[in-house]
């Protein structure tokens, strides 16, 4: 076993059983933390496989951005852990009759006999000069760029969505809320009235008493 | 050198794992997104590896995009959680079933 395939079963490893707690563990904030840790290994093995780029994007966008937001908001709501898990073991059989299947059925189709790499060859592996993120970037902008702005679209829905989904406007007794529609429809004649008068010459005041008081 | 089945089967068992997720944790709807994360992440490792093995970068591309989507998607879905909870005070699946009549 060559340094690079220990590396790269250490990493698997390190992924599919963080990924089995993940599924077993009964807190989901620890289910949420282990899920962190299969991202990370998993991130690695992208490494190994020379997608530098999305190896380090899976660890700053899920890592740092998807995972937070799950922790979020698995810590803000107050679950009842016992009740969510009540069905595990009735359903273990069959999730583990159907994982197993489902495994096999996969090994039949891409175990080594068809993609070992003897029959595939090894890849091309790329020098020290090669850039992955260059690799990426000049089909993402010029071959997928429609994709791409479409994607940009998708994530400007997801944020409105999510914003206009978790919103919650507040009876106005307990909170006071700004009517924009009708801010903007103020114009300066509901504001201000102009008052025509007559000059008025203001008398002499008299001197203020204010030691006597 | 690190096989191509080595990958494959490294991202079939992620798969089948999360995808027993799915039948083990049918009542917890957060565990349920995470198993469909994993799921997304198992599908990705395949495109990077084949990716690297045919020297084409657009596996690559396609992986950026399902990133794209799984990000956006769990976004929405974390937002509509937490609107249940609002609503319900619970997130046990068998507490959803209003819609069947």
């Amino acid at each position: 076993m060559t340094f690079e395939q220990f590396i790269f079963y250490v990493l698997a490893a390190m992924a599919v059983v963080s990924g089995f707690m993940v599924i077993t563990v009964r807190n989901p904030v620890k289910a949420a933390l282990w899920l962190v840790l299969a991202f990370i290994s998993t991130a690695g093995v992208w490494i190994m496989a020379q997608a530098e780029f999305l190896g380090l994007v899976l660890i700053l966008v899920y890592v740092g951005a998807v995972m937070v937001l799950f922790l979020f908001v698995v810590m803000m709501l107050d679950i009842n852990l016992a009740k969510l898990k009540e069905g595990f073991t009735r359903y273990l059989s069959l999730g583990a009759i159907a994982a197993i299947a489902t495994f096999g059925m996969m090994y039949m189709v891409l175990g080594p006999a068809h993609f070992g790499l003897e029959v595939t060859g090894a890849p091309v592996v790329h020098g020290p000069d090669y850039s992955n993120t260059a690799a990426i970037a000049v089909p993402l902008y010029t071959t997928h760029a429609y994709a791409f702005v479409l994607a940009a679209v998708l994530l400007l829905v997801g944020i409105v969505a999510a914003i206009a989904l978790t919103i919650r406007r507040r009876a106005p007794k307990e909170v006071l809320y700004q009517n924009i529609d009708k801010q903007v429809k103020t114009q300066a004649s509901d504001r201000l009235r102009m008052v025509k008068m007559e000059a008025v010459v203001e008398k002499d005041l008299p001197e203020k008493e204010e030691e006597s008081k | 050198m690190i096989a191509l089945s080595d990958y494959l089967i490294f991202s079939a068992i992620l798969f089948t794992m999360s995808m027993a997720g799915i039948f083990l944790n049918r009542k917890n709807i957060i565990i349920l997104l995470m198993s469909i994360e994993l799921l997304l992440l198992a599908v990705n490792t395949n495109l990077v590896a084949f990716s690297s093995y045919l020297n084409d970068v657009t596996g690559q591309i396609f992986v950026f995009f399902i990133l794209t989507v799984a990000a956006a998607e769990a976004a929405i879905g974390l937002a509509i959680i937490v609107l249940v909870f609002r609503n319900r005070k619970s997130i046990n699946v068998d507490d959803l079933g209003s819609l069947k009549g």
